[in-house]
């Protein structure tokens, strides 16, 4: 268990820095003066170079890198160069708009992708076959997309929702939960697509099991098979692919925060790309980072608490 | 069938040799599947209409008509025009110029970046395997959208340059895979061969193990050419790549939602196309997978073959020849009569027993004996209405205690499985659910069984663990079955078993997964149980120390079908059918009965290669031609002693002269 979690962590730190690393040399490369992009068409030769100077752009880039390493540990990841506005209060106000969506995603897919999993097993046959051709469909519909078409349905037609727009939870948890309904639809299809498909075949697998037959030999009812033996043992893999599409929720997010004009980190990301204020895209790749680590951390620890050999071991 | 098919599943037992072979069965079977087939086409079409967009699209892609503004479909535009009169048809296959070559740029570096790498990790090892495991490791949790918007914001925002990040983002992946599938063939016969006779290495790879691992990393790669294409257009859609007014896929569902409220259809014809397109890929991806499953486990697999094996004149001999089988028998707890199970097969049934007959008296024991193969287990597993998928009872029943078994539905036989019957395992940890504790999984029983409390039911399972002799109960109770040894799961599977009272315990070879000296003690402690709980047993082994050890009565299976039965004592003082004798001849344990008849040579063959006559025919020296014209049916040589042989007579004086001589 020890071991596990320091694996983890190595990971974790290494993904971090490799992460900041990259996007920083990256940086490095961008064409131009970033001083000269800061100051703007008013600058002269000697603002710029003394503005270069302050700010340690005339410095070798590992001498940036660690300067840069050494602020953002202690919590400042520098600032747009557009709006001067400190990367870490512009990208922190955004936060929880993209927590609210992947949560409620995730919390959306778990819950009816392995209902569906769970009932496809169970019937078998030709309802199984079915979950392999919906949940295609679901992986193949583009999100962005399917958000469009939900904007168009129920917001031009019916009204029953807004079309666009963020009300956080504290102005008003109503009109906060209204706005995330077809966004968090949207997503889900994917990830309920692939979480009933995976449930379904692990659940399939752990039927041929010979503890399922031994169980059915000495009388078990079949609910608690299904439920408690079958799902339990099927539950591992679920968990993992939760963490995957956490991953590609990021992508999932910053497009749909785009169709409904929702001020998340992958909005800010975009606009930010649009502008090259690299130190907001940088800052958005640290947390994006910072993320997936913390679920990855959180998807291994279930499945060492979800695994007797791993959890007795400590 | 087609002949392909079979090419696909026979003639390539022994000779592992040729891959190509293979790779025909596997396309044979891809062709075979029509989705597969349709994906493939559709796949081609799209590519080649949008290459062809110059002489195919019938509007310039930026042809305007303002005339013509938000157009539904029509005779002139066929999926209607856009907010500035432009054809919606033209500019998507003009669009999937930009967002095909995007996915293929990147399915490039995917495929150079990927293969090399994966294949020689897989094929070296060593340090170089480690890192390219620890890179996939950290690939999975790279964020790929931030990192290729902040390329984009540094490089220049093309659609190049986002896709073949991508293809370097995803290449670990593909590393990953294609390495875990060399790792797996790199040991098989006929690349062990190349690199025996000296073929260098890069040649072993390129023409040996590459065609051999084609299935997974052609689905890889089709996944990856969806996911993709979803990455392009939706680069496309935020407006990082391509710019208005040249059309892709993703800038036309981006200028769709700008005007969803004067004209929802413009977002429906490249939103439907895009869906289509990852479908496709998703599509043949399957079938390629499956196609490729199919193919490689019938290679090494035996028993899959033999399931598609032709049913070899099947159906011919059990119906229409039913007669003897005893008559219902009131004592019995447990009769089965005349039972007959099959392997369900479209291309018609293969029969897995023929006509098997016995009876369990109340406090009986019996044993059935034979080689793995004949059917004793299927047996085991029809009785207490467990047969695996795709097996059932084609003809016969089961009565336990006058009832029938054989039309009772599920729940009906849920009540009599563990309250009536039940069973233990040949595999005693595999038997057990690894998530729970021993003790849980017995309490379960005791629950579920006789309706007792949690409270209730723990003290009980307490009990029943001190019932199969375990010492520290508390303790074991907690234990999960990996914690254990052998022994002490094979108890914990009896106590399992017996915890809802039964009055049958079928034991499926219950020793032949243990040591010897435990064996003796498992087989010591169902003696005791049998007496104490006055339980009816039936113990299903290829061991005759085993079935001696514990049994009043025995049958003999052979290929399905009993063969001889008879009380212990009787046979093994005088077998009547060649098979007991050889079998019993061959025992270790009874070694000083020195070489009475030749040893059996061959093996039992498998289901649905049953021989026309008696299905010893091939392996006995008795055998005349009667013997393997006809069927043979049981006859009685003494009181409730029955052979299935038309030589038993002269086994008989065999038997005798020999002993005589000894």
């Amino acid at each position: 268990m020890l071991k596990l979690i320091l694996r983890r962590l190595w990971l974790s730190v290494t993904l971090l820095f490799g992460v900041s690393a990259l996007t920083f040399v990256l940086e490095s490369l961008t064409p131009g003066n970033p001083a000269a992009t800061i100051l703007g068409t008013q600058a002269t030769p000697k603002t710029i170079a003394s503005l270069t100077k302050e700010l340690g752009f005339n410095k070798p880039i590992y001498v940036q890198y660690w300067r840069w390493l050494d602020d953002a540990l202690h919590g400042n990841l520098g600032k747009s160069i557009f709006t001067g506005e400190p990367v870490s209060s512009i990208l922190s106000s955004r936060l929880p708009v993209t927590l609210s969506l992947i949560i409620g995603t995730i919390l959306v897919s778990t819950i009816v992708g392995i209902s569906i999993g769970v009932a496809s097993a169970k019937m078998g046959g030709r309802l199984g076959r079915l979950v392999d051709t919906i949940s295609l469909l679901g992986l193949a519909i583009p999100s962005y997309w399917l958000g469009s078409l939900l904007v168009i349905a129920f917001a031009l037609r019916i009204h029953a929702l807004p079309a666009t727009g963020y009300v956080t939870f504290g102005q008003s948890p109503v009109l906060w939960l209204k706005s995330l309904v077809m966004p968090v639809f949207a997503l889900s299809v994917f990830g309920i697509a692939i979480v009933a498909k995976q449930t379904r075949d692990a659940m399939m697998d752990t039927f041929d099991r010979e503890f399922i037959r031994a169980l059915r030999s000495r009388g078990i009812r079949s609910r608690s098979i299904i439920f408690k033996h079958a799902l339990r043992t099927a539950l591992p893999n679920v968990v993992t692919l939760l963490a995957l599409i956490v991953v590609s929720l990021l992508l999932g997010t910053t497009l749909i925060e785009s169709v409904f004009a929702l001020p998340g980190l992958g909005s800010e990301a975009v606009t930010a790309t649009n502008l090259h204020d690299v130190p907001v895209i940088e800052g958005v790749a640290m947390y994006f980072t910072a993320l997936t680590v913390v679920v990855f951390t959180l998807t291994d620890l279930v499945n060492a608490w979800l695994n007797p050999k791993i959890r007795g071991a400590r | 069938m087609s002949s392909s098919t079979e090419q696909g599943s026979s003639g390539e037992v022994d000779a592992p040799s040729s891959p190509t072979t293979r790779r025909n069965g596997e396309l044979s079977r891809l062709l075979h599947r029509p989705l597969s087939v349709i994906s493939g086409l559709f796949l081609f079409v799209v590519t080649a209409v949008t290459i062809a967009a110059p002489w195919i699209a019938p509007y310039s892609p930026d042809a305007e008509n303002y005339s013509a503004l938000f157009k539904g479909p029509s005779a002139h535009y066929l999926l209607g025009t856009d907010d500035l009169g432009r054809d919606l048809l033209s500019r998507l296959i003009y669009g999937g110029r930009i967002s095909l070559l995007g996915v293929a740029e990147a399915l490039v570096v995917y495929l150079i970046l990927g293969l090399p790498v994966g294949l020689v990790a897989g094929y070296v090892g060593g340090w170089f395997d480690k890192l390219v495991v620890w890179i996939s490791d950290l690939s999975f949790a790279v964020p790929q959208i931030v990192v290729v918007l902040a390329v984009l914001a540094i490089l220049g925002e093309t659609t190049t340059v986002a896709m073949i990040t991508l293809g370097i983002l995803g290449a670990p992946g593909l590393m990953r895979i294609t390495r875990g599938a060399t790792m797996a063939v790199e040991r098989e016969q006929y690349i062990v061969a190349a690199r025996v006779s000296g073929l260098p290495r890069r040649r072993i790879l390129i023409r040996h193990v590459l065609p051999r691992i084609s299935g997974p990393i052609i689905v890889q790669v089709s996944l990856f050419a969806g996911i993709s294409l979803i990455f392009q257009t939706g680069i496309d859609y935020l407006g990082l790549a391509t710019q208005p007014p040249i059309p892709s896929w993703g800038t036309m569902i981006a200028e769709g939602s700008q005007y969803m409220s004067n004209d929802p259809w413009m977002i429906i014809p490249p939103g439907v196309l895009v869906a289509l397109v990852i479908l496709a890929f998703g599509l043949l991806g399957d079938g390629v997978r499956d196609s490729y499953t199919e193919v490689w486990s019938s290679v090494s697999q035996g028993q899959v073959k033999m399931k598609r094996a032709r049913s070899v004149g099947s159906a011919s001999n059990s119906k229409s020849e039913r007669q003897s089988g005893s008559a219902k028998d009131s004592r019995a707890l447990l009769e089965v009569r005349n039972l007959s199970i099959s392997l369900i097969r479209n291309d018609g049934d293969i029969p897995i027993t023929s006509e098997v007959s016995f009876c369990v008296n109340s406090g009986e024991a019996i044993g059935i004996v034979g080689e793995s193969g004949c059917g004793k287990t299927m047996t085991g597993l029809a009785v207490i209405g467990l047969l695996p998928r795709g097996a059932e009872i084609t003809d016969g029943d089961i009565f336990f205690s006058g009832h029938t078994l054989r039309s009772s539905r599920d729940r009906e036989m849920r009540l009599i499985r563990g309250r009536e019957i039940a069973m233990v395992s040949q595999e005693p940890v595999a038997s057990l659910d690894p998530a729970f504790s021993v003790g849980a999984q017995i309490a379960e029983v005791v629950r579920s069984c006789r309706g007792f409390t949690h409270k209730e039911a723990k003290r009980e399972a307490l009990d029943l663990l001190a019932l199969v002799r375990l010492p520290n109960q508390a303790q074991i109770y907690k234990r999960y079955p990996h914690e254990l040894s052998g022994g002490m799961a094979q108890r914990i599977g009896i106590a399992a078993a017996i915890a809802g009272r039964p009055k049958l315990l079928i034991a499926d070879e219950p020793t032949t997964a243990l040591d010897v000296t435990v064996q003796a003690e498992i087989l010591e402690l169902l003696r005791e149980l049998r007496t104490e709980l006055s339980l009816s047993l039936i113990l299903i082994s290829h061991d005759w120390g085993v079935v001696a050890d514990l049994c009043d009565n025995v049958i003999v299976m052979y290929a399905g079908q009993v063969v001889e039965r008879a009380s212990m004592s009787e046979m093994l003082r005088e077998p009547r059918h060649p098979y007991s004798s050889a079998l019993l001849a061959s025992d270790p344990h009874r070694v000083s009965a020195g070489s009475r008849l030749p040893a059996l040579a061959g093996t039992v063959p498998p289901i649905g290669q049953w021989p026309k006559g008696c299905h010893l025919a091939p392996r006995c020296s008795l055998a005349t031609d009667e013997c393997r014209s006809q069927a043979i049916y049981e006859i009685e040589v003494g009181e409730n002693h029955t052979t299935r042989c038309v030589h038993s007579d002269q086994l008989h004086r065999v038997n005798q002269a020999l002993s005589e001589t000894t």
